[in-house]
């Protein structure tokens, strides 16, 4: 599979030319596999972008989103493939205790936030709830479940028999852990993690800054390393870099980070328009 | 070794940061975990003992009414909340697995899913001479 981010940002779009090496983007990835089989993983402003770079030939997009927090959807009405009635369009996410996905959706896709409705996109459009056990999507398996993050949040963890990504954006596994990390059996999003060849995880705080946004729903840059660490993964990925870093800062925080924890595994903070390919060569 | 849901997570993570004595259940009454407060009313340690299943755990510690006689297992709030998926609360006398007796208020709530199921129950003690 190819992995590729067109929005790594967290929070708020954050464009300019302080940022435009990991780029201002909010959350999204695509995720390509044979024959031109394609998954998006969240509708952050990054999605315009990734739905123009589409085939043309695709009859089917499915988008997988892991929560509905503003900077992971609002790019969805600005994703091409929405406004083609030839297309196919399968969004997954988290539905509430109270409200279906439709209907939390909708408080975005409407008036007066925007001009058309869901229900009237051109697109021939599926809604699907998540967590709903293991999915097969065209070559790939996918897993979702519910993660540590405020509201109803899930990570996905995707396989196409060669290769596991696992993709986690905003999570704070460590949120009432006295030493995180403990035991994997206790920690958020482990399982989805287990062994992943590219775990994109949450890095949006320095070790300073975390203690004074805790239960914020997202994590230090040392606990991501850590969680990874638990894991067992192959690369990680740091993502949902604070609105408030330019170029500069995010390089320092992950440098100052890996120097110090010293991982065994590869990590890189996410670059807009980087792509991975997994698996990597061993 | 497979993860326990996110709920009993946070729950359990919440229960490490109290002072009232919490035991996290189970869907089937095996304890998953208790706290710190919790260890030192039923005399044991979760870092020497790990989980309990439910047929340990009842030849651990005795419940029983004010006459000692063991109350009845459907009965015991933990039940209840497992059981019927209702919260319940009732006062019983509990002797621990180091031998104390106390007298103690217990409430259990069921924990539910987000998308529907039940885990287990969280099962808080209030000890009657106590706080």
């Amino acid at each position: 599979m190819k992995v590729t981010f067109y929005g790594t940002r967290g929070s708020l779009a954050t464009p300019g030319r302080a940022t435009e090496r990991y780029g201002g983007n909010t959350s999204c990835v695509l995720v390509r596999g044979e024959e031109g089989s394609a998954l998006v993983l969240d509708a952050g402003t990054g999605i315009r972008a990734a739905g123009a770079d589409l085939s043309r030939e695709l009859q089917r997009v499915d988008i997988l989103l892991t929560h509905l927090h503003m900077d992971h959807i609002q790019g969805l009405g600005f994703f091409g493939p929405l406004y083609n009635p030839r297309m196919e369009v399968h969004i997954w996410g988290p539905a509430s205790a109270t409200a279906t996905l439709d209907a939390r959706l909708s408080r975005y896709l409407s008036p007066p936030l925007f001009p058309v409705l869901l229900r009237d996109l051109p697109c021939r459009l599926e809604l699907h709830h998540v967590p709903c056990g293991e999915i097969k999507i065209g070559p790939f398996s996918v897993v979702a479940e519910s993660v540590c993050h405020p509201g109803p949040t899930v990570g996905y963890r995707l396989s196409d028999g060669g290769a596991v990504l696992t993709y986690i954006p905003d999570h704070e596994p460590a949120l009432g852990a006295r030493h995180f990390p403990e035991d994997p059996e206790w920690t958020s999003g482990w399982e989805l993690a287990r062994g992943a060849d590219l775990l994109v995880h949450d890095a949006q705080y320095t070790r300073e800054e975390y203690p004074s946004h805790l239960g914020w729903g997202h994590s230090s840059l040392h606990d991501a390393l850590a969680f990874g660490a638990l894991a067992g993964v192959r690369r990680l990925a740091l993502f949902h870099h604070d609105p408030t870093r330019d170029d500069h800062s995010v390089s320092a925080a992950a440098e100052a980070a890996v120097a110090e924890a010293r991982p065994s595994f590869s990590v890189t903070p996410a670059a807009e328009g980087e792509s991975f390919v997994l698996p990597a060569p061993r | 070794m497979a993860q326990q849901a996110l709920e009993l997570i946070l729950t359990r993570q919440l229960a490490s940061c109290l002072s009232v004595p919490i035991v996290l259940m189970g869907p089937t009454g095996d304890i998953l975990f208790y706290n710190e407060p919790a260890e030192a009313l039923i005399g044991l340690r979760f870092q020497e003992t790990g989980p309990i299943t439910a047929g340990d755990a009842e030849g651990r510690v005795r419940l029983t009414d004010e006459h000692g006689s063991a109350i009845p297992r459907g009965d015991r709030p933990s039940a209840i909340a497992l059981g019927r998926q209702r919260p319940a609360h009732s006062q019983m006398w509990m002797t621990a697995a180091d031998g104390a007796r106390r007298q103690v208020e217990v409430t259990a709530f069921p924990l539910l899913a987000q998308a529907g199921g039940l885990l287990g129950a969280a099962v808080m003690f209030w000890e009657r001479d106590g706080r």
